[in-house]
C-alpha cells in the first residue's frame, strides 16, 4: 500500500513561502511526476513527504497515518536522489544491502533480495566495485538498486536523470517506466523536464511557485491545458501563443496552437510567412516561421522531407478545433 | 536536511563547544578587564583600591611604553618582509620541476615543526653565542670580528630566529595557494606575448593576493604574541622586550596586576583589529 | 598541465633548490649532528662535520640526570589528551554546523575563529588565579585542558571544512535507508570523514606539543612537558651543546615525523579554511 495525502500543506523558509496551503492525492500504485521550472517548489514538497524538512503547518499522510512525527527512517518510503548518493566507502553489494541491514535482516535474506536487486538492475558483475569504479548509469542503477530492496510502500525520484547524458537517459526512462510496471508500487518522480513527465507519468503534477498548476494525465494537459503556464510547459516545441488581432477575431485575448497542429503548405493557407532557421530531425522538420504578422516566431511541424529552406514563403493552415483560447488572466476559455 | 529534530539534535551537540568557549574567553576576560581598573599587588595583598583609568595611562606613559611599541612594529614589520617576499620566491621555486622535489619540500617545511624553546635555544647558543657559535667560525674563517647578536644586533637576531621558524609556513600556504592557479591562464598569457616577468606580476602575483593577504594576518596575530623565543634568549633585555613581554613581566615579574591588564587589554585590542580583517577575509570564503 | 621542461632548466632548478632546502634545514641538521658528538667535538675550533666519534653518550645522559621520560610522559599526556578531549567536543559542533547550518552558523564560527585570535598574555592572570584556586597550578590536568581550549576552534574550523565536503544528500540518503542518528554518523559519516579527521588529530598532536606560553608559566616540576624542560638548558649551568642537542633532538624528531605527515592539512588548518 502506498497512498500518499497531503491536506493543506505549506512550507516556508523563514519569511519566504516555499509551498502556499496545497492538497493532493496520489492513490496506490500511481506512477506521479512533479514537473516545473526551477525553483517551483517540486524538490521541496518530495522532501516533505520523505520527512527530509517538516511541513510548517498542514499534513501528510501516508497510508492514511499521519507522519509529522515519524522520523524519514520509519516511513518507509525509499528515494533516489540527483546525485545517487551512494556510499562511497562501500561496496555496490553493501550499498545495495544497506537499507536490510538497518532494518536488522537475517544475513542471507539480505544476500538474497540484493542478488535479486542486482539481477533485475544488471549489476551482478559490478557487486564488488566501489561507486567510484562505475559509469554513471551505472551508479543510477545501484541507487535505484538500494531503494528497491527494501520494498518500500513508494519510491520517490528527486532529478535521478539529469546527471546522464541525453542517450542514457532515454534508456534509464524506459528502465524506471518498467520498473514501475513490474512492481506496481507508488512512485514519486521529479523533473523539470516536461518530456520525462511526459512518457513516464501516470499523472503529472504542474507546479509554479509552490502552486499546483494543472493535475492530469499527460493526454489531460496536452490536450486540455488549464491556463497558459501549462500550455506552454507542456510539449516540445512549444505551444504557438498568439496575441492581438488574431486572438481577438477568436474572442479571446490569448490564442495557442502547438506546432503540430498547423498544416504547411508551399502554394496557399490561411497564413503566410518567410522560414527561418529550421530543425530536421528526419521523421519531422520544425520551421520557425518569421514575418507572420501574428507573432515574432510562429514554428510549425512539416513532414521530414518537405523541401523547405531558409528564405522561402510558406503558407500554414492551423487546425481550428486544436486552438487553445485564454483569457486575460490567462485562464482557458472552455 | 533540516526538521526540528535533527536541528535540536544539533543544537545539543553543539552546545558544548560554544559553552567552553564562551567561558575561555569571557571569564578571564573580565577578570582582566576588572584588574586593569584596580591597584592590584599580589605581594602587598592584591586589590588596594580602584584607579579607574590611571593603569591605562600609566602604561603607555611609562618609559618602557614606546620602546616595546617600537621593537614589536620593527619585529613584527621585519619577520613580515622577509616571511612574505622569501615564501613567495620560494614557493616560484619549489613550483618549478626538479628532482627531489619531496625531499627539499620537506627540508623547506620542517622549521615549523620545531617547538619554540628549541628554535630559540639553538639559534642562541649553538650559531649565535660568540665564541661558540658556528656564525662566529664563519666570521673569524672570513677574518672578521664575530658578532656578539643578541646584544649587539638583538632586534636583528630576534627577526632571523622568527623568520626561520615562520618561513615555512608562508612558503607552504603560498605555494598551496600557487598551485591553484589554472596553468591554462599562464598558457593563455603566453599566448599573448607576455614574458615570464610581466606573467609574475599581471597573473601570478594577483592571484596570490588573498592567500598573501591571510599570511600576513594570521602571522600577524601570532608573531604579536611571540613569547618563548625572547623568554630562552634575551628575557627581553637589549631592547628586545616587545608589547607582549612586557605586559607579561609586568603580570609576573613585577607582579602589578592592576598595570598588566590594563597592557593586556590594549594587547587584546590590537590583536583584534587584525582579526576583525581576517574574519572578512574567512567569511567571504564561508560564502562561496 | 605541467609542461615537460628542458633537463638543463630542471638541473638548475634541483641545484638551487636543494642548496636553499639544504641551508634552511641546516640548522636542524647541525642539531642532529651534534647530538651524536662529544662536548669537545660540539664546540671544535673548526667545527666538525661526519668525520667524529659518533656517540649515544649524550642520550643516555640527558635521559638519566634530567628524568627525560618524565617530561616525554607529560608532553604525550598533555597533546593526547587535549586532541582527544578537543575531539570530542569539536566533532558534534562541526557535525551539527556542517549538516544543519541555520542562519547563526557563520556568526559562530566566525566569533569561534575570534577567540583564537585572543592574545594569551592579555588573560594570563586571571588564569594563573583560576588555577591557584583550583590547585590546577602545575597539573597536567589542568594544562590538557587549556590547551585544548586554545585548538579547539581550529579543530571546528578544520573538521567544518572537511565536513563541508561530504555531500548532504548522502547523510540524508542514510536516513531514507533506515539509518537514526547514531548509524548514520557511525555508519555514513565517520567512515567518510576519516581522512579530515586523521589530519585534524594530527595537527593538534603537533601545536598542542609545541605550544610553549601556557607550559611555561603554568607547570613548574610537576607537569612541565619538554617545551619547558628544553627551556630549562637555557640557564648558563645546564648549557652544553651535545646534551642540548640531544635533549632538542628528542624533543622535536616525533612532531617533525608528524608534521611531514600533515603538511597539506596544516594549511587547511591554520588558515581556517580560507586556503586548501
Amino acid at each position: 500500500m502506498g497512498q500518499i495525502v497531503l491536506d493543506q500543506v505549506t512550507k516556508s523558509f523563514g519569511d519566504m513561502t516555499v509551498i502556499p496551503p496545497l492538497d493532493l492525492t496520489i492513490e496506490d500504485g500511481e506512477f506521479t511526476v512533479f514537473v516545473g521550472p526551477s525553483g517551483c517548489g517540486k524538490s521541496t514538497l518530495l522532501r516533505l513527504i520523505a520527512g527530509l524538512e517538516d511541513v510548517t503547518s498542514g499534513s501528510i499522510l501516508i497510508d492514511g497515518k499521519e507522519s509529522a512525527d515519524i522520523p524519514p527512517a520509519k516511513r518507509g518510503l525509499a528515494m533516489v536522489f540527483q546525485s545517487y548518493a551512494l556510499y562511497p566507502h562501500m561496496t555496490v553489494r553493501k550499498n545495495i544491502a544497506f537499507p536490510l541491514r538497518m532494518a536488522n535482516m537475517s544475513r542471507e535474506e539480505q544476500d538474497r533480495r540484493v542478488q535479486k536487486a542486482a539481477e533485475v538492475l544488471n549489476l551482478t558483475d559490478y557487486l564488488d566495485r566501489r561507486p567510484g569504479q562505475l559509469s554513471g548509469g551505472q551508479r543510477q542503477r545501484v541507487a535505484i538498486g538500494r531503494a528497491i530492496v527494501r520494498e518500500p510502500a513508494a519510491f520517490l525520484f528527486d532529478e535521478p536523470l539529469s546527471n546522464l547524458d541525453a542517450a542514457l537517459r532515454v534508456g534509464m526512462r524506459l528502465e524506471i517506466s518498467e520498473l514501475h510496471n513490474r512492481l506496481e508500487t507508488t512512485m514519486i518522480y521529479v523533473t523539470h523536464d516536461q518530456v520525462e513527465a511526459m512518457t513516464m507519468a501516470d499523472r503529472i503534477v504542474v507546479l509554479r511557485a509552490g502552486h499546483i498548476e494543472q493535475v492530469g494525465t499527460p493526454l489531460e494537459l496536452y490536450r486540455n491545458p488549464r491556463n497558459l503556464f501549462v500550455a506552454g510547459f507542456i510539449g516540445s516545441p512549444k505551444m504557438n501563443l498568439l496575441e492581438g488581432a488574431m486572438a481577438r477575431k477568436h474572442n479571446a485575448h490569448t490564442i495557442g496552437i502547438r506546432p503540430e497542429h498547423i498544416t504547411v503548405s508551399t502554394e496557399e493557407g490561411e497564413w503566410s510567412g518567410v522560414v527561418g532557421v529550421s530543425e530536421h530531425l528526419g521523421s519531422d522538420t520544425f520551421f520557425h516561421v518569421h514575418d507572420t504578422g501574428l507573432a515574432d516566431s510562429v514554428t510549425v511541424r512539416a513532414d521530414g522531407e518537405l523541401d523547405i529552406r531558409h528564405g522561402d514563403r510558406i503558407y500554414m493552415t492551423p487546425r481550428h478545433e486544436r486552438m487553445h483560447k485564454f483569457d486575460e488572466k490567462g485562464h482557458r476559455i472552455a | 536536511m533540516s526538521t526540528k529534530a535533527s536541528r535540536s539534535a544539533a543544537r545539543l551537540m553543539l552546545a558544548p563547544a560554544v559553552i567552553l568557549l564562551l567561558a575561555w574567553m569571557l571569564v578571564p576576560l573580565t577578570m582582566t578587564l576588572v584588574f586593569s581598573f584596580q591597584r592590584n599587588l599580589p605581594l602587598r595583598g592584591g586589590f588596594l583600591e580602584w584607579v579607574g583609568f590611571e593603569n591605562y595611562v600609566r602604561f603607555v606613559s611609562s618609559s618602557a611604553f614606546w620602546p616595546a611599541v617600537q621593537t614589536t612594529v620593527v619585529v613584527v614589520g621585519g619577520v613580515l618582509l622577509i616571511t612574505v617576499v622569501l615564501g613567495i620566491l620560494l614557493a616560484l621555486l619549489l613550483d618549478q620541476q626538479m628532482w627531489g622535489q619531496g625531499v627539499v619540500r620537506i627540508m623547506v617545511i620542517a622549521p615549523f615543526f620545531v617547538m619554540p624553546t628549541v628554535t630559540g635555544l639553538v639559534w642562541k647558543n649553538m650559531f649565535m653565542d660568540p665564541n661558540n657559535g658556528l656564525l662566529a667560525y664563519l666570521w673569524r674563517f672570513f677574518g672578521g670580528d664575530p658578532v656578539v647578536w643578541l646584544s649587539d644586533v638583538p632586534v636583528f637576531s630576534l627577526i632571523l630566529i622568527v623568520s626561520w621558524q615562520w618561513l615555512p609556513f608562508a612558503t607552504l600556504i603560498l605555494l598551496t595557494a600557487m598551485q591553484s592557479l589554472d596553468s591554462d591562464q599562464l598558457e593563455a598569457a603566453e599566448m599573448d606575448g607576455a614574458g615570464t616577468l610581466s606573467r609574475f606580476w599581471h597573473i601570478i602575483l594577483p592571484h596570490l593576493s588573498r592567500a598573501i593577504t591571510i599570511v600576513i594576518l594570521i602571522q600577524t596575530i601570532f608573531l604579536l604574541a611571540i613569547f618563548a623565543k625572547i623568554f630562552v634568549t634575551t628575557q627581553g633585555s637589549f631592547g628586545t622586550r616587545t608589547l607582549t613581554y612586557l605586559i607579561y613581566q609586568r603580570v609576573l615579574e613585577s607582579q602589578n596586576v592592576g598595570l598588566g591588564s590594563a597592557g593586556g587589554i590594549y594587547a587584546v585590542i590590537l590583536a583584534n583589529i587584525f582579526a576583525l580583517f581576517l574574519m572578512r577575509i574567512v567569511g567571504k570564503n564561508l560564502d562561496r | 598541465m605541467a609542461r615537460t621542461v628542458t633537463a638543463q632548466r630542471k638541473a638548475i632548478n634541483t641545484g638551487v633548490a636543494w642548496v636553499i632546502g639544504l641551508l634552511i634545514f641546516f640548522p636542524i641538521l647541525w642539531t642532529l649532528l651534534t647530538s651524536f658528538k662529544t662536548e669537545a667535538q660540539a664546540i671544535a675550533d673548526p667545527p666538525v662535520w661526519f668525520f667524529f666519534d659518533w656517540t649515544l653518550e649524550n642520550y643516555r645522559v640527558v635521559q638519566e640526570r634530567s628524568n627525560y621520560t618524565r617530561f616525554l610522559w607529560n608532553s604525550i599526556y598533555i597533546a593526547g589528551g587535549s586532541t582527544i578531549l578537543g575531539m570530542l567536543v569539536a566533532i558534534p559542533a562541526a557535525w551539527s554546523m556542517a549538516f544543519v547550518p541555520s542562519n547563526q552558523t557563520r556568526n559562530i564560527l566566525l566569533w569561534m575563529l575570534s577567540t583564537k585570535m585572543l592574545p594569551a598574555v592579555g588573560v594570563l592572570y586571571p588564569i594563573y588565579l583560576i588555577f591557584i584556586q583550583l590547585g590546577l597550578l602545575d597539573s597536567r590536568f589542568g594544562l590538557t585542558i587549556v590547551i585544548m581550549l586554545i585548538n579547539l576552534p581550529i579543530m571546528v574550523w578544520m573538521l567544518y571544512t572537511y565536513f563541508k565536503e561530504i555531500p548532504t544528500e548522502i547523510l540524508e540518503a542514510a536516513r531514507m535507508d533506515g539509518a537514526g542518528l547514531r548509524e548514520e554518523i557511525l555508519f555514513v559519516l565517520t567512515p567518510m570523514a576519516i581522512p579530515g579527521i586523521a589530519s585534524t588529530i594530527l595537527l593538534n598532536v603537533i601545536l598542542a606539543w609545541n605550544e610553549a606560553f601556557w607550559t611555561l608559566n603554568l607547570t613548574a616540576a610537576r607537569a612541565a612537558p619538554l617545551t619547558a624542560f628544553i627551556a630549562s638548558y637555557s640557564s648558563p649551568e645546564g648549557l652544553f651543546y651535545a646534551k642540548l642537542s640531544a635533549a632538542s633532538t628528542m624533543a622535536i624528531a616525533p612532531i617533525l615525523i608528524l608534521g611531514w605527515f600533515s603538511q597539506k592539512q596544516l594549511v587547511r588548518g591554520l588558515t581556517f579554511g580560507a586556503v586548501k
